[in-house]
């Protein structure tokens, strides 16, 4: 049994106690606003506060990029941004990739090549993938492999990715413009 | 015959079930939940490899506002195990790792629970540790001083008063005196150190105890939903009913998530908390640290080899430093005595496999387990035969190699069915251009260049070590309009056994495959049983259930159709959603009118809801003999080979692979989009523990690499320049469709192969992995040194 904090109720809050900051933001093209603790991490803020799940934390420490959204257009590891440091900030999410039920072309180029098995590196391999077709509508093989090279895959050997993000690049080039 | 049908869907390239969901960030994995009420867990870990617990002082944690519970060792005294109950859920008086659980708070949110592990005192006496395989088996310091009472149950074979979990043997022949008959014998010693699994999601559980009838509710990341029932029912001395175990997406398993692991402690805090669930969640660092990884492996072989190079005995020994717990270890030690000579006919054999205990981050099952390590030596020691010998190791391998009629090491008979290493070696050879080593002059010249290539080739094999009783089934209920969904205890963690059993279902109904649905987020208390997904056997166990449901199915419609048009039920056949007269093919009826009962004009309703069920137990395994080893421990054999041209930079030692060509008998590609992921994947990873990956542990027995940034698994920079997947189809006359499970092979041999490539491109033989820039550089630079004396 439970027998600690007999006084006190069992479900108060704890964090950083530090007091409450604003933070004004739009993700996936919605504005949002809110008071948030200081010390949180634009990943918990995502996960936590906006209910966004996509972005994943692998590690905790930058390393794996399972985490990967766009600030800004360019990537970040949002474990290790502070959420406060995206104020002001456009941040786009997996959530954001598809509009009105209709999977863009990149996530339609990602299920033709299988480029996912257990998923949970997708949403942030999907991010670093977009932010260089954002960057680079033509890419060589070797600037694909650069721009996921921060993004961990345990599972399909990433031939596969690097195969979608292509095809995904050369369709965009010629459905797009 | 079998492979001549035209199939609707077995065989094509079918996008996966589930991408949809995965590529818009969709699934929930338990990473992801959260519940109402929910508390946080977090653990304090042993900071010693081995040490006595003098006191521990919880008072400031429990003090802590937020804190919910606090539980040590004195705690509990239930105890779990795979196959050996050796592990205390919590550690009470000796701790037998660095990482080892030795308190566990629940609390409001992470960082309290985090606050409150770090204000609890422990007294701690460190005491002298087993930390290597000598260690072990000298035995002055035993891991566990209890060992006498563990049960190996007549499968696992603990040794009195030592730190052997398990010394399983295989005796064939008289392998001593064939060494004297032998023209050569060839001995040599390896060795790989453990590795780590890295599943991006790491291990994670949540726990929910009804408090007034004690029933458990378990979600959590494993593979094995069904084994986490069965373990924590005979550790807490329950019915396996009153635990039900949810496994919703899971982000990676590689075997590291089979058998139980977070489940009993998080079970335990949220009874300490009045029945509320707790989460916990492991960190990266526990995921290295704490939890379960690939055992490091000795292994020390003896080879006796006649003149044209037929082998004539095997003698091995493979020391497995498989860490405090045996787990998975014992099983994968089990593996090394049937599967342990390498796919090859051999009429003398010996083989010891002694798992060892040490005070280590214990070990377990890991892609293709034991196979990857024993198939590091066997496909080395090949190699170098072939060298002593001046014959191509391609001419050695298919000399010896395993073919219909000839017995495996257990005294399996192989037959056509079984499959064949030698049209996988041979495709690779060819895929690669293979003509044999290069000769010395051609490597001096191209050492002079700085960059020299080599190519390399290795065979493999792999059957599941599973127990004699292992089962599955599946349960298929058809809808009112004809669809079906499919029950089934599969876990899809990534390769794709939902899609193939959508393929199958669809193909043996002849339905459309958006037609089938299989229910994930699988549920022991309303998916039916399955042992595991685990050992590559979902393809062949849960697909040969699958067609036994849907026939099954199709039965129970034909017998409404019978009496519908007044025949007899075998003038029915079924197609394209159908149910037909053989003779007046237009009295036919679709599913959709017999799903729920056949309604004539009147309103008169016969027949029923058409539920079909399928079961399939392995047949015919047998236990294998402790002392000879001998019996049938093999559902189905998958063999396979790997080629790989690389070049190697003669300053930095760093290896790049230009191409890696393998091929497996796999029966019968499924689908051929998933089989290709999954051999390209496995590769990968097999490069990882070939190049990059190891654990490195200090003189205390700590782990020095528990995190991403020192434990290097491999990009995208990593892949090499082309990879290609061959398949080979001689039919598995057990499988469905002629199909055979190849999930964890693509990993095993891996590493023989690019160290075999090595010797083509230096002439310097490795025996340890990894095969690492430093490592190769520091052998490149002894063997010019060598050169210069000589």
């Amino acid at each position: 049994m439970c027998n600690h904090n007999k006084e006190r109720s069992c479900f108060e809050y704890v964090d950083s106690q530090l007091p409450r900051v604003p933070l004004e933001l739009v993700v996936n093209g919605e504005k949002v606003y809110e008071l948030i603790d200081p010390t949180m991490t634009l990943l918990d803020f995502l996960r936590h506060n906006l209910k966004l799940f996509g972005a994943k934390e692998g590690c905790g420490e930058g390393e794996c990029g399972a985490c990967t959204v766009i600030m800004n257009n360019r990537t970040v590891n949002s474990c290790l941004v502070l959420a406060v440091e995206a104020q002001g900030a456009e941040i786009l999410t997996v959530e954001g990739l598809s509009k009105d039920g209709e999977l863009s072309i990149l996530q339609q180029e990602f299920i033709k090549y299988d480029a996912l098995q257990c998923g949970f590196c997708t949403p942030g391999m999907l991010m670093s993938a977009r932010a260089l077709l954002d960057r680079n509508p033509n890419p060589t093989i070797e600037e694909v492999k650069e721009a996921i090279s921060g993004n961990f895959c345990r599972c399909t050997g990433y031939e596969s990715i690097i195969n979608a993000v292509l095809s995904a690049a050369k369709r965009e080039r010629e459905e797009l413009r | 015959m079998m492979d001549k049908k035209e199939f609707r869907h077995v065989g094509k390239p079918l996008d996966r079930v589930d991408a949809v969901e995965k590529v818009t960030g969709k699934p929930i994995y338990v990473h992801d939940m959260e519940l109402p009420g929910m508390l946080y867990a977090k653990v304090l870990h042993s900071p010693y490899a081995r040490a006595r617990i003098k006191s521990i002082d919880t008072s400031a944690a429990e003090a802590l506002p937020g804190v919910k519970a606090v539980l040590t060792g004195k705690d509990t005294d239930h105890k779990i195990g795979l196959y050996l109950v050796d592990k205390r859920i919590i550690a009470s008086d000796i701790t037998r790792y660095q990482g080892e659980v030795v308190a566990a708070v629940a609390a409001v949110d992470e960082e309290t629970a985090e606050r409150a592990i770090s204000l609890i005192e422990v007294e701690y006496e460190e005491l002298p540790a087993v930390l290597t395989i000598d260690d072990a088996l000298e035995g002055k310091i035993l891991v566990h001083e209890d060992i006498n009472e563990l049960d190996g149950g007549g499968v696992f074979f603990p040794q009195k008063d030592s730190n052997i979990a398990s010394w399983n043997k295989t005796i064939v022949g008289d392998v001593e005196k064939a060494f004297e008959e032998a023209d050569l014998v060839v001995e040599s010693e390896m060795y790989l150190p453990a590795a780590a699994h890295t599943p991006l999601e790491t291990h994670v559980a949540i726990a929910q105890v009804d408090p007034h009838t004690g029933k458990i509710k378990i979600w959590t990341s494993a593979q094995s939903p069904f084994a986490v029932r069965q373990l924590m029912a005979k550790s807490f001395g329950m019915s396996e009913s009153d635990i039900q175990v949810i496994v919703p997406s899971i982000g990676g398993g590689f075997g590291g998530k089979a058998g139980v692991h977070l489940e009993p402690l998080v079970t335990l805090l949220s009874k300490a908390c009045n029945g509320r669930p707790v989460k916990l969640q492991a960190t990266r660092r526990e995921e290295f640290n704490q939890l379960p990884s690939r055992a490091a492996m000795r292994s020390r072989i003896k080879t006796g080899v006649m003149k044209d190079g037929k082998i004539i005995a095997f003698k091995a020994y493979y020391d497995w430093d498989s860490g405090a717990y045996a787990d998975y270890g014992a099983n994968v030690g089990r593996t090394a005595i049937y599967s342990g000579a390498g796919p090859y006919e051999i009429p003398n054999v010996e083989i010891h496999s002694r798992t060892l205990y040490t005070n280590k981050v214990f070990s377990t099952a890991y892609r293709g387990f034991g196979h990857l390590e024993t198939h590091w030596a066997i496909e080395r020691q090949m190699d170098i035969i072939a060298q002593k010998l001046g014959m191509d190791p391609y001419e050695l391998r298919m000399k010896n190699v395993l073919a219909p009629g000839k017995r495996t090491v257990s005294g399996e008979i192989v037959t056509e069915s079984t499959g064949s290493p030698a049209d996988c070696l041979e495709a690779v050879a060819k895929e690669i251009n293979w003509t044999g080593y290069q000769s010395g002059e051609e490597r001096k010249a191209q050492l002079k260049t700085g960059k020299v290539r080599g190519k390399g080739i290795a065979l493999l094999q792999k059957a599941p070590s599973m127990p004699t009783n292992t089962a599955t089934s599946v349960i298929m209920q058809m809808d009112g309009d004809g669809k079906v969904k499919v029950m089934i205890g599969a876990i899809d963690m990534g390769q794709g056994a939902n899609t193939v059993v959508a393929q199958i279902a669809a193909e043996t109904l002849d339905i459309p495959m958006e037609d089938v649905e299989v229910v994930w987020e699988t549920d022991s208390d309303k998916h039916p049983y399955d042992w595991q997904t685990v050992a590559s056997k979902f393809t062949l166990m849960g697909g040969n259930a699958v067609i036994r449901a849907a026939n099954d199915m199709i039965n129970q419609m034909k017998e409404v159709a019978a009496q519908v048009f007044r025949c007899n039920v075998d003038k029915l056949r079924h197609k394209d959603g159908h149910i037909y007269h053989v003779h007046h093919p237009h009295k036919r009826l679709p599913y959709s009118k017999l799903a729920r009962g056949y309604i004539y004009e009147d309103g008169t309703a016969i027949g029923g809801v058409i539920i079909g069920r399928g079961s399939y137990i392995a047949e015919g395994l047998t236990f294998l003999d402790p002392e000879t080893g001998q019996g049938l421990p093999a559902l189905s054999w998958t063999f396979g080979a790997h080629g790989v041209e690389l070049e190697v930079d003669v300053e930095t030692g760093d290896i790049h692979i230009l191409k890696f060509a393998s091929a497996f008998d796999v029966g019968k590609v499924i689908n051929r989009k998933l089989i290709d992921g999954q051999i390209k994947g496995g590769v990968v990873q097999g490069i990882g523990s070939a190049i990059s990956e190891g654990m490195k542990f200090d003189e205390k027995g700590r782990l020095r690499n528990p995190s991403f940034t020192d434990y290097k698994i491999p990009t995208a920079m990593d892949i090499p320049d082309e990879m290609v997947a061959i398949f080979i189809e001689n039919p598995e006359l057990n499988g469905p469709y002629g199909a055979r499970g190849v999930a964890e092979h693509p990993m095993i041999s891996v590493p023989s192969a690019i160290a075999n490539a090595l010797y083509d491109a230096l002439g310097i033989n490795f025996y340890q992995l990894p095969l690492s820039p430093e490592n190769v550089a520091l052998a490149i630079a002894e063997h010019m040194k060598d050169e210069k004396i000589n």
